[in-house]
C-alpha cells in the first residue's frame, strides 16, 4: 500500500487488513516505518518488533502485525550471511553505515527481502505491507533492481533477483494505492501509479479513495424554528458540504478518466481519532464497495 | 523565545524553517511566510523541496534549479523561490571545500559520492540546510525560509549537516585511508579481514569505490566540519524561528507532535505552530448540532442539518486533537488556517494565506 504523506495511507491498510480477516482470511499487516501506528486502531498498544495478534475471529479470519526496520533487516541479513560475530559491532562502528551508503538500496531490498521470506514460511493467506510515503515509494520498491544491477553476483544478486521475481508476479503481488479526493492527491497517485507500472513492473490493484464525504442531494437550508446565530451556522455548513461534494466528484471523475482503476471508496468519518469501531465502519464500506467491483469482486 | 505575532516573526527572524509531515500543505506555508516578509518591504526567498507542480508553475519555478528565481508581484520588498537540486548543490559544496580540480573532477566521479549526493536518505535535508546557510550567508536576503523533506523523523533535518562528517568520524575511515602506516600495520591486517569479508558480501568494486571516496576526501574533512558546526549553531540561535506545519488529520497530528516533542529536547525554538485545514468554527455546539439534526429530520432543510451535525462532529474533534498538540509546545504561536476549497496553486491565494498569517496574533 502506498500513497501521499497525510491521506490515511496507514488506516487504509489497517482497514483492508480487517476487511481480509472478516472474510476468513489469516492477515499480516507489516509496517516499515518503526513505530506501529496501526495497534491503536486495533485497540492495542504498539508491541515493539514482534509479531502480535489484534484480531482474532472464532471462524479462522485473524489480523498479525509486526515491524521492519530497515536496519534490523540489515543487521539479520549480514548475520546470516558470514558476519554472524560482528554484525552488532558493525552496527555501532558505523560500518554498517558505510555499507549502506556503498550500496544504496540495500535496506529497501532487505526490508522487501523480510517480507519475501514471511511469504513462504508465514501461514498468513495476504501480506499487506505499509509502504514508506509516495517518492519514497517508488524509491523502495526501485531497490531490488538498482542492487542487482549493482551487485551482478553473490548473495546480495541472488536476493534481489528472488524479490523482483515476487514483485513482478501479478499473482503473488499487488500495488494498492491510496489518495483522498482533492487535486494535487489525486496527481500524485496519477503519476505514482504510471511509475509503479513502467519503472518498477509492479502490478497494480485497485486504488482506495479515503475520507469520501457522503452525498446529500438536497442542501436547501431554511430558517424555520432557528435562532440567527443557528440559521447562520446551518446555511454554512450547507454551503460548504456543497462545494466540498463539487470539488470531490470533479476529482472522483478526473480520476476514473486519467487513471482506469478500479475504485474502492472510503467514507471520511466524522470522529476524533480511528479505534476498533471506526475501523470496523471502515472495514464494512471496505467490502461493500469491493462487492461492488466486477473485477475483483 | 516566543513570538506574540506572526507579523512579529516574519519581520524580524532571518531564518524560518518550516517542518512537519507530509501532505499538510508544508510548502504552500513556506511560500506563504516569505510572500509576507516580502509584502512588509523585506528582501525573502523561499527555499522549497519538490512541490506540486501547479504550484511550482505558479512560482515560476518549474526547473530545478540552485539560483533564485524572482517572483514579481504588488510587494513592496523581494520575493524569490528556488526549487532545491539537491546533487548540484552537494557538488557545489564539494566544490567549495576542495584543495584542487582535479580532486573535484575524482570525487565527482566516484560511484560511492554519487550513492551519497543522489540516493542516500538525508542527503535531501542536508543539501536544504546548506542551500539555507549559503543564502543567510550571502547577504543578499533578509529572510531566508526553507521547507524541508517529508520526514518521520524531525532529527533528520537538524542531524543533516553532520551527515558526512558522521562517516569521517567511523573508525574504519581513518584505517582505510591511511594503507602502511606502521603502527597501524597490525590494526589494518584486521580492517583488510573485515574489508575482504564485506567485499564478499557487496562486491569487490562497491568497497573500491567507498575506499576511493575516502581517500579522494583527504584534506577536505575540516572544511566541511567547520561548516557543519557553523550551520548548526545558525539552525539553533535566535534569528532562527523553526515552524511546524500540522493538520488536524488524527495521524498526521500524532507525528506532529513527535516532531516537536524532538523540536524541544534539541532545544530549538519552535515559534509558532501553523495547523491548515481547519474547519471553520461554529456558534452552535456539537451537542445542538445533533438536536437540530433531529429536529429538522422531515423538513426540507434534513440535508442541511445533517451537514451541520457532521461539521460540528469533525470541528469538535479537530479542536480537541489541536489542543493535545498544543500541550508540546505552551509558548507558541499558533495560527489557524481555514479549510480551502481549492487548492493553491496561484499567487492570489498564496496571498490570501499570507495575509491570514500576519493577521494572526496571541
Amino acid at each position: 500500500m502506498a500513497g501521499k504523506g497525510g491521506v490515511g495511507k496507514t488506516t487504509a491498510s489497517a482497514t483492508l487488513a480487517l476487511a481480509a480477516a472478516q472474510t476468513g482470511r489469516s492477515v499480516l499487516l507489516v509496517e516499515v516505518a518503526g513505530r506501529s501506528a496501526t495497534a491503536p486502531m486495533f485497540g492495542t498498544e504498539p508491541q515493539g518488533y514482534e509479531e502480535t495478534t489484534v484480531y482474532d475471529e472464532a471462524d479462522g479470519g485473524s489480523v498479525q502485525i509486526r515491524s521492519i526496520t530497515p536496519d534490523a533487516a540489515l543487521v539479520e541479513w549480514l548475520s546470516s550471511h558470514g558476519f554472524a560475530r560482528i554484525a552488532k559491532r558493525m552496527a555501532k562502528s558505523g560500518l554498517l553505515e558505510i555499507v549502506a551508503t556503498a550500496t544504496p538500496g540495500i535496506k529497501d531490498l532487505l526490508v522487501l527481502g523480510r517480507v519475501k521470506a514471511l511469504e513462504s514460511q508465514s501461514e498468513a493467506d495476504l501480506i499487506i505491507v505499509d509502504a514508506p510515503a509516495s517518492g519514497h515509494a517508488i524509491q523502495f520498491l526501485q531497490a531490488p533492481a538498482g542492487v542487482k544491477e549493482a551487485a551482478r553476483t553473490g548473495v546480495l544478486n541472488r536476493q534481489a533477483v528472488e524479490v523482483l521475481e515476487m514483485l513482478e508476479d501479478p499473482s503473488r503481488c499487488r500495488a494498492i494505492l491510496v489518495s483522498i479526493p482533492e487535486e494535487t492527491p489525486i496527481n500524485e497517485l496519477t503519476e505514482t501509479a504510471f511509475a509503479v507500472e513502467d519503472e518498477v513492473g509492479l502490478a497494480l490493484g485497485p486504488v482506495v479513495i479515503n475520507g469520501i464525504l457522503p452525498p446529500i442531494d438536497d442542501l436547501t437550508a431554511n430558517e424555520t424554528e432557528l435562532s440567527p446565530a443557528e440559521y447562520h451556522d446551518l446555511a454554512m455548513a450547507a454551503a460548504l458540504r456543497r462545494s466540498r461534494l463539487d470539488l470531490q466528484a470533479t476529482q472522483l471523475a478526473r480520476l476514473q478518466q486519467e487513471l482506469p482503476l478500479a475504485q474502492i471508496r472510503l467514507p471520511q468519518l466524522f470522529t476524533t481519532a480511528i479505534g476498533p469501531d471506526e475501523l470496523h465502519v471502515l472495514a464494512q464500506a471496505a467490502v461493500t464497495s469491493i462487492e461492488a467491483l466486477e473485477e475483483w469482486a | 523565545m516566543g513570538v506574540n505575532s506572526y507579523r512579529t516573526l516574519a519581520a524580524e527572524r532571518s531564518v524560518i524553517v518550516c517542518c512537519g509531515t507530509g501532505g499538510v500543505g508544508k510548502t504552500t506555508t513556506a511560500a506563504a511566510t516569505a510572500m509576507a516578509a516580502a509584502a512588509m518591504g523585506r528582501r525573502a526567498v523561499v527555499v522549497t523541496i519538490d512541490p506540486a507542480k501547479r504550484l511550482a508553475d505558479a512560482l515560476g519555478i518549474a526547473a530545478l534549479s540552485n539560483d533564485p528565481t524572482i517572483i514579481e508581484g504588488p510587494w513592496n520588498g523581494t520575493l524569490a523561490a528556488l526549487m532545491l537540486d539537491t546533487k548540484e548543490t552537494f557538488d557545489d559544496v564539494v566544490r567549495h571545500h576542495s584543495t584542487s580540480d582535479k580532486q573535484v573532477e575524482q570525487i565527482l566521479a566516484n560511484r560511492f559520492y554519487r550513492n551519497i549526493s543522489e540516493t542516500l536518505s538525508g542527503t535531501q535535508d542536508y543539501m536544504a540546510v546548506e542551500k539555507l546557510a549559503e543564502l543567510h550567508a550571502s547577504g543578499e536576503w533578509d529572510l531566508v525560509v526553507v521547507d524541508t523533506p517529508p520526514t518521520r523523523d524531525a532529527l533528520a533535518f537538524l542531524e543533516a549537516p553532520k551527515l558526512l562528517t558522521r562517516l569521517l568520524d567511523n573508525p574504519i575511515y581513518k584505517l582505510l585511508i591511511s594503507p602502511s602506516q606502521g603502527l597501524l600495520r597490525a590494526v589494518n591486517r584486521a580492517a583488510g579481514a573485515v574489508v575482504r569479508q564485506l567485499s564478499q558480501v557487496v562486491g569487490a568494486e562497491v568497497v573500491d569505490d567507498a575506499i576511493e571516496f575516502f581517500q579522494l576526501f583527504q584534506g577536505m574533512e575540516d572544511g566541511f566540519r567547520e561548516r557543519a558546526e557553523t550551520t548548526l549553531a545558525l539552525l539553533s540561535a535566535d534569528p532562527t524561528a523553526f515552524v511546524l506545519v500540522a493538520s488536524p488529520r488524527a495521524d498526521t497530528l500524532a507525528e506532529a507532535k513527535f516532531f516537536l516533542d524532538r523540536l524541544g529536547q534539541a532545544d530549538l525554538d519552535a515559534a509558532a505552530v501553523i495547523v491548515n485545514r481547519m474547519l471553520p468554527a461554529l456558534t452552535v455546539s456539537t451537542a445542538r448540532a445533533s438536536e437540530i439534526r433531529d429536529e429538522l429530520l422531515d423538513t426540507p432543510s434534513a440535508g442541511a442539518a445533517t451537514a451541520l451535525a457532521d461539521h460540528a462532529a469533525a470541528a469538535a474533534g479537530d479542536e480537541e486533537r489541536v489542543g493535545e498538540l498544543l500541550e508540546s509546545a505552551p509558548d507558541a504561536l499558533v495560527v489557524r488556517v481555514p479549510l480551502l476549497t481549492s487548492d493553491v496553486h496561484d499567487v492570489e491565494t498564496l496571498q490570501q494565506i499570507a495575509d491570514l498569517l500576519l493577521a494572526a496574533n496571541d
